[in-house]
Parts: C-alpha cells; structure tokens; sequence
C-alpha cells in the first residue's frame, strides 16, 4: 500500500517533464517537415547549368546574369538567402563554386547545390567520354542478395541489414534509458538526503521500501516516457508517408534523394539492396521478416532487467553521499561496463555467434545491451533463458547490495565514504 | 501506564556504544523532557523508538507490547534537522505524508484544513515548499507531524529555529495536545522549556541514563538546602552558626547572599535570626534550576 503511493507520487512529479520531452517530441517532428522557403540566385558563367536547378519545396531558383561585383552588390541589398556563382571555367576548376550567404549557408542548401553541380558537371565529362546517360544508367546493377534463414522451422525470409539496424536500435535505447533513469534514481535518492526529508519518511516506511519504491517509480516513468515516443514517432512517420507519397511525389522522391545521399555518406551503414526509390517501405518489409513479438518481449524484459540492475546501483551510490557532486567518484565504476558493452556492441553486430558475443551476452553487467543486439540475429534458447536468468540473479543481487549500503547510507551524514567503508556498511546489522 | 517502556536498550555503532543498557519508563499523557549533552545518545534512542533503527540489545514497549509496524502510526515525529521535499506542493505533501503514516485521503483533507485554519495559513496550500521561508517550513513540518492525532508524539528540539512568535505557537500547541491526552516527548537543550513543560524528564549523558523521574521529584534531589536573602545591612555575625555563601551586591547598597540551612533546621529559625541582623528585602529557598541540575548532572559522571 505504501508503495504505491510512493510510485504514484513519483509518476506524478515527474510527469510534468514528460509532457515535456513528449511537446518537445512533437515540436521537433513539426519543424523536420516544415522549412522556409529560400530563394537562391545562380549565376552561372558557365553557361552549363541553366535550367539544371529544379526548384522544390524549399528551393527556389533564380538565375540571373551580370558581372559578380554587380550580382554580389544586388544580392546583399535584396532579400534572397544565397547567391551561387559558378566561373566558367568550372569543368576545370570544380573547386572553384562559391556559394554567397549573409549568414552561414545550411548543410542542406550546401549539398543541394553541390550535388546538382556535381551531377551536371558528370554528365557532361561522360557525353564528352562518349557514354550516354542510358548506357550509365544499365550499368549500375542492383545486387540485392536476399538472406534466407535455414532452420528446422524451414526457410524464411531475413534481412541481415534490418537485423542489424533494429539490433543496434534496441542496443542504443537500452544504453541511453539505463543512464537517462539511473541517475534519476540517483539525483532523487541523494535529493531526500539533503533535504533531510527521509528521516521522516523512514519513521513511516522502511529504507528498502523506499528504496525499491523510487527505482520501480522512475521505471514506470521511463516506460511510459517510451510509449508515449513510439506512439509519437509511430503516427508521425506514418501520417508523414501517408501524406508525402499520395500528394507530392516529386517531394518523396526529394527526401529519398536526401536519404541516398545519407548513404553515400555512411558506407558502411547501407540499406539492404540499395534500392534508392523507396528504402523506408524496404526496411519496414525486412523488419517483418524479423521475429518482431520475440524482439519487442526480450526488449521489455532487457530494458527492465538492466534498468533494476544498474539502478540498484545509483541508488545506493546516491545514499551513500552526501550531495550531488561526491558521486563523480563512485559513477565511473558503475558506468564502466555499460560504455563497454555498447562499444562491444560494435564488435558483436559483425560477430553475432562468436565467443565474445557470447560470453559478453551471458555476464548480467553487459548482457542487457549485447543480448538485445544478438536477438535479431537469432539466438539459440538455451542461450537466451541462461542470459535471462543471471540477469534476474544479477539485479536480486544488486538490489540486495545496495539495499545494505541505502539503509546505513540514508543517515549518514558527513563522513567521507570510501569502498572501504562501503564494504562495512554491507555487514552492518 | 506507561505508554513506552525503555527496557534495557544497547546500540553500537562502529567506533562508539551510543547506548549502554538504557532504561526508562514514559508514562502516558506526560510531557516527557529527553536531555543530554551533544552526542549523548538522545537521537540514537529515538531513532530506535520511531524504529528507524534497532537495537543491539534490549526492547521497547508500546503500550505494553514489543514495538512493531502497527504503532507506526501511531506515533508521530519532527527531527532536528527539519527537512520536506523542495519541489512538491505544501498540500500535496502533507496528504502524502499523512498518507505514509496510514490515512486515507479523505481523512488527509478533513484534517489538513482543520489546521490550516488553525494556523493561519490557508494561501500556502498550492506554494511550493521552497517558497516558504524556514520559519514556515518548519510550520508545516509541525503540521505534518500531528496530522494523524498520534498516541506519542516525538519532538527533537522543536523551538529551534523558530521566533519567538512561533515557539509560543508550538507551545501552546503542546500543551493542548497534552489536553487532548497526547503524550509528548521532547528533545532539547532549551532548559528554561523543560522548566516549563516538562512533567517527567530524563538525562542521558555518555550513553547511559543518569537521571529519571518526575521533575519536582529530581530537583527536591539537588535541593542543597540553601536559602537566599537579599538584605542592607551586615551578616557576618551570624557566620558561627551557619554556613555563609556568596554574597553578590545588587542594585541600591542592597546584598545577596546564600546561606546554608544546617539538617533539621527548620527555614524559619533562620528568618528569625536574619530579622535581628538586616533589613530584608527578600527571603526564598534556592530551587535548583533545570540548567543547573543539567550541569551538575553531567559533571559529575566519572569519565568512562
């Protein structure tokens, strides 16, 4: 009974910055689809790129003709956001584009304006070469293996790619969740301490109540934080595809120009086939192929078990000190194996049967984010249940530990703690 | 009936024994002064009551049974170091508070308002609790303390920080709670309080009881069985027959001096001598004063 109104209260204080990060949430999706419109002057001496600039939805081109003195006079008395003037020897001298700005010019803008350069600029180096666009075109094949997974169940349908996104997603969250909610935990058990207030509330309740009452409060707060994300996140994207792919196609195909774009940039991250017109629908298929109820229930069950873990942990380092900044001392051996399991993480995604990955999915330290990588690879039974079972020892027995040094901790004011005194606490009657 | 009986308590701590085989006996309805030196024990005996933590050795009582989870309750407690959450609402906090200690919500409200007409602070119900100056805080803290009409109620050094004003405030509250058949046990080193309030008392010193008992009963053990007179005149004459003490001068040529009543003698034998010798002004017994017996007490405890 004195629990949950403990978990209530928490949900309720800290419910106001959820609503929060959610407004935040949407603002920021808001401004992703909406950008001013900018107009940009080309002056081409060149003579190359007329009518080459397409104007879109948040481009619009002007092309205008006169000397550079006389174009950079106007453009700084006018409104318009740029002024891109290529010499007319740009074959030669590609390097030789400037783009004019009253402030710094957007990456986007930037890349635009590059790449159509650099299209055109190809164009014509091939058709001098001899090569017409169709020939280019043929060449490019598409190689687009598709994984097959062979197993006792028969053949289905994988996606290595998607594994590895979906994999390296579920990795990043539980990292990110488990220091965002840890601290959390942290920051409000050394907050009671200070403000004396848990001398009274532990004439009421005992310190471990307390305790576990603060790390499920915050729990359920991450939870629902998460929910309310996807849900956002989930309307958003599909309203945003609904809407983009029925209405504007020459805007779907800008924004997967951008995504292609993204790709060349990230070698090492491409999509499964390369297929340019339409990656999201692609990703969304291979993610089907994947065990989807098995991902998100060991999800739920990892994000929890590593969250009560590690939790444990900052709660007992928050009571055992006596304000925020003592604790820099005591967080670096608790953060540790979570900075190495993500940066393992790294290395399992290439190697997801190797002893590494095994054992680093076993350790209930590290298990939490290496096993969530691992499970879209596919992962023997045996393996997983051992996993989840030394993770359940492993938070029993961090929620153990710190509940011993919490209820010494809680009280002690003013003494300088070391592991040493630590060690004591634990064996305190 | 003693609502607590102290049996035997012992507590250790790493380095130190903050207890050492302590026993008392509070009686119910009683206000009840705890007091001792700094670093004498008080806290650790009441932090065992309040069963924030155990005792090595020994057991409390409540109302003749072993102290559990069910008197929660039905004690109540303001610490020495006052302390809420900064951030939350004074209402919503109390409800909570009230909460923790086994009220239902409705029963919360009823009685919030009860008091916060009673003290005069209706505005603060929607302020945070860091908008309130300490003096208020601590207000609050008093409120969240007896909200629940507990049996027992707790106070360590509860005048502290509070102005004058104020400490009358709680004063009077005290002793209605009293009325009421509340037992109070009180913390302090404020002697003149004890003075006042106190029926019973106890002295902790170095972690073991040195004194227990009703009030009167402990002074009439310091009586020195000295008298006073504040007197113009000479009185070396009557320096045969009894012991003279110190003799302060005051105010208009008028002298006071303490005289020492040898056993037996009645006071009024010695009026009647002084009568011959001085003019007299006035005339008293010497009641030890709670700060004196304090220090008495506490000096004469052998080093341990």
């Amino acid at each position: 009974m004195v629990r949950v109104k403990k978990k209530s209260f928490v949900i309720m204080t800290i419910l106001g910055p959820l609503l929060f990060v959610g407004g935040y949430a949407a603002v920021f999706w808001v401004a992703m689809g909406s950008v001013d419109l900018k107009n940009v002057q080309v002056l081409d001496k060149s003579g190359l790129f007329s009518g080459k600039f397409k104007d879109s939805k948040t481009l619009k081109f002007n092309y205008i003709s006169s000397s550079l003195d006389s174009a950079k006079a106007k453009f700084k008395g006018g409104k318009d956001n740029a002024l891109v003037y290529i010499p007319a020897d740009v074959i030669k001298e590609p390097k030789s584009v400037r783009i004019y700005a009253p402030k710094n010019v957007s990456m986007e803008l930037k890349s635009e304006i590059e790449q159509v350069i650099e299209k055109q600029i190809e164009e014509i180096k091939l058709s001098e070469a001899g090569i017409t666009h169709k020939i280019l075109e043929d060449s490019r094949v598409n190689v687009d293996s598709e994984t097959v997974s062979l197993s006792d169940d028969g053949e289905k349908k994988s996606s290595s790619g998607a594994a590895t996104v979906i994999g390296g997603i579920c990795a990043f969250l539980i990292y990110m969740s488990v220091f965002v909610y840890g601290t959390q935990v942290m920051r409000g058990v050394t907050e009671e301490k200070t403000s004396r207030i848990v001398e009274v509330i532990i004439s009421s309740v005992k310190p471990f109540q307390l305790m576990m009452g603060k790390i499920i409060g915050v729990a359920l707060v991450g939870l629902t934080q998460f929910v309310l994300w996807i849900l956002l996140t989930a309307t958003l994207t599909s309203a945003a595809t609904a809407v983009l792919s029925s209405q504007r196609p020459e805007d779907a195909k800008a924004i997967t120009q951008e995504m292609s774009k993204m790709n060349k940039d990230m070698p090492n991250k491409s999509m499964p086939g390369g297929n340019v017109d339409n990656p999201i629908q692609e990703v969304l298929g291979a993610v089907g192929s994947l065990n989807i109820p098995l991902i998100i229930g060991c999800f739920l069950f990892y994000y929890l078990g590593g969250y009560l873990l590690y939790s444990a942990l900052f709660g007992a380092v928050g009571a055992a000190v006596d304000n925020d900044a003592d604790t820099q001392q005591f967080m670096l051996p608790i953060t540790l194996p979570i900075i190495f399991s993500f940066i393992f993480a790294q290395f399992v995604l290439r190697d997801p049967d190797g002893s590494l990955a095994f054992w680093t999915s076993m350790i209930p330290f590290t298990s939490p984010i290496i096993m969530m990588v691992r499970i879209p690879f596919g992962v023997p039974v045996w393996e997983l249940a051992l996993s989840m079972t030394l993770l359940v020892l492993g938070f029993m027995g961090t929620t153990w530990l710190a509940a011993r040094i919490y209820r010494v901790g809680i009280l002690m004011y003013g003494k300088k703690v070391s592991y040493k005194e630590l060690a004591k606490w634990v064996f305190y009657k | 009936m003693n609502i607590i009986e102290v049996q035997n308590i012992t507590k250790d701590y790493a380095e130190h024994r903050a207890l050492d085989d302590v026993s008392m006996n509070i009686p119910r309805g009683s206000i009840f002064g705890l007091l001792g030196p700094n670093g004498a024990g008080k806290t650790s005996l009441i932090r065992i009551i309040n069963q924030i933590t155990g005792p090595d050795q020994g057991r409390i009582l409540f109302d003749g049974q072993p102290l559990g989870e069910k008197h929660i309750g039905k004690i109540g407690y303001l610490p020495e170091e006052r302390g809420l959450y900064k951030k939350m609402k004074v209402g919503e906090q109390l409800l909570y508070l009230a909460q923790l200690k086994g009220l239902s919500k409705k029963e919360a409200m009823e009685k919030l308002k009860t008091w916060f007409i009673k003290f005069d602070i209706k505005t603060w119900w929607d302020k945070s609790v860091s908008d309130l100056s300490k003096g208020m805080q601590q207000k609050v803290q008093f409120v969240s303390t007896v909200l629940h009409e507990p049996d027992l109620i707790i106070l360590d050094e509860p005048f502290s920080g509070f102005d004058p004003i104020n400490a009358n405030l709680i004063r009077d509250e005290i002793l209605e709670l009293k009325q009421k058949g509340c037992t109070i046990i009180f913390s302090t080193h404020r002697m003149e309080t004890v003075e006042e309030l106190c029926d019973n008392i106890a002295l902790i010193h170095k972690a073991k009881k040195v004194l227990d008992g009703p009030k009167l009963l402990i002074k009439e053990q310091f009586k020195t069985n000295t008298f006073f007179v504040e007197y113009k005149g000479i009185l070396d004459e009557l320096a045969g027959h009894y012991e003279i003490g110190k003799t302060k001068e005051l105010e208009l040529g008028y002298l006071r001096t303490d005289v020492q009543l040898p056993d037996g003698m009645s006071p009024n034998n010695l009026l009647t001598d002084l009568l011959s010798k001085v003019e007299i002004r006035a005339f008293g017994e010497n009641i030890p004063t709670m700060s004196e017996i304090f220090m008495k007490a506490v000096n004469e405890v052998p080093e341990a």
